[in-house]
């Protein structure tokens, strides 16, 4: 059944290639943990991409009950938390997940780091990377606001305070950031955008353009 | 057929610098998209930047005190505050640590942290003189900073009418 409607499709469209392309490639020898068992440390940058699609789904699901607004925040947060079935699971996985991407992130970053596989050709990516790095910090920051409890106002209030202390431009990335001159309505809303719209808009840009380099230029050879 | 051109150039009719078709066509289509990608971009950049361009608030005086009752050692002051926040209208209450200097004039300082925006006390460790509880700032009677901070406490703008200290808005330390 499944392979009738799948020539069915192919036949008109030819979606073959499309998926071999993307799916259907070796996996070289050095950085295959069944080859040697060592070779684990080539799967951290996967792990970060599998944990960040697991970030962005529990995500859409948190915002069927989630509200970005002052009075009711932390309201819908404790609600979808502690009355919705699962929900202590769905918020925990996006509670703990935000900390393992990082973790994961930083030991693909230290393992790039020790086989030099930054070195020429992949510089470009490398660069890429660390885009994503701050991405995922800068989401970090705004998720943080988000249950909008003690914890969250005072990160948020430190954090921009110490965005402040740029040279010149730090008032107005203050200003920005807060949207007026304290962690309010208005910086709720802002980091909820900035959360949901904005960062994992970029976040998807940059990603693709790691993957598409890397496909590229192949993975780097072994020590 | 350029060089023709060229050699005739006295027998032929000036030419004109005329625009050619493809020309004309890439800016046309340049300068539409230009102005369709401003006409979409610039109402968003206004959108999201507007807390940058909004005029600060005019602070008005409040009302926190007996003149009689403030003395050399500082004390702390709490007065409430209409706060606008966008559509969110609240009372929110402000802390002041108010006392005399040496000559009797009364200042107030604001308790918040120069260092991070924690929020200071007075005397915590029984050294006279303000205490951070987040990185250890200190700061003198004056609100001048001693160490971690490196800009002295800010102060409320004090008046005085009819026997009682009126606060008002925020200023930078006039006195460290």
């Amino acid at each position: 059944m499944f392979k009738k409607v799948y020539n069915w499709i192919d036949e008109r469209l030819d979606i073959t290639p499309l998926w071999r392309d993307v799916a259907d490639h070796e996996v070289p020898e050095h950085v295959n943990p069944a080859h040697h068992f060592s070779a684990f440390v080539y799967c951290f940058g996967g792990l970060t991409f599998f944990i960040t699609v697991i970030q962005i789904l529990s995500g859409m699901f948190l915002t069927m009950y989630y509200v970005p607004d002052i009075i009711h925040a932390y309201a819908s947060v404790d609600y979808l938390q502690h009355q919705i079935p699962f929900g202590k699971i769905v918020r925990g996985m996006h509670h703990f997940g935000a900390s393992l991407v990082i973790v994961m992130m930083f030991l693909h970053t230290l393992r790039v780091f020790f086989t030099g596989s930054y070195k020429a050709p992949r510089e470009m990516n490398w660069v890429v990377g660390m885009l994503i790095f701050f991405i995922m910090l800068g989401l970090g920051f705004t998720g943080y606001l988000l249950p909008w409890d003690n914890k969250a106002y005072y990160a948020t209030k430190v954090g921009v305070e110490i965005a402040a202390s740029v040279p010149y431009i730090g008032e107005y990335i203050a200003s920005f950031l807060y949207g007026g001159d304290i962690v309010g309505a208005q910086t709720l809303t802002r980091f909820f955008a900035i959360h949901v719209f904005f960062l994992p808009g970029a976040l998807i840009a940059m990603l693709a353009a790691h993957f598409i380099m890397i496909r590229r230029q192949g993975i780097s050879g072994p020590l | 057929m350029s060089n023709h051109e060229h050699q005739d150039s006295k027998h032929q009719p000036v030419q004109r610098k005329e625009m050619s078709r493809r020309q004309f066509l890439s800016y046309t289509l340049g300068g539409t998209t230009a102005f369709m990608v401003g006409g979409t971009v610039l109402p968003m950049v206004r959108f999201a930047v507007d807390p940058l361009l909004a005029k600060g608030g005019e602070s008005t005086l409040v009302k926190v005190i007996e003149e009689s009752k403030v003395t050399a050692e500082p004390q702390e002051v709490k007065f409430k505050v209409r706060q606008v926040d966008g559509w969110y209208k609240s009372e929110t209450e402000k802390v002041a640590w108010i006392s005399r200097d040496a000559s009797g004039a009364i200042f107030a300082l604001s308790p918040v942290c120069k260092h991070l925006g924690c929020t200071v006390f007075w005397n915590t460790h029984g050294r006279n003189e303000y205490d951070c509880p987040c990185h250890d700032a200190r700061y003198s009677r004056d609100g001048k900073n001693i160490t971690v901070a490196n800009l002295p406490l800010d102060e409320y703008v004090v008046e005085i009418q009819d026997g009682f200290v009126y606060l008002g808005g925020i200023i930078a330390n006039t006195r460290a």
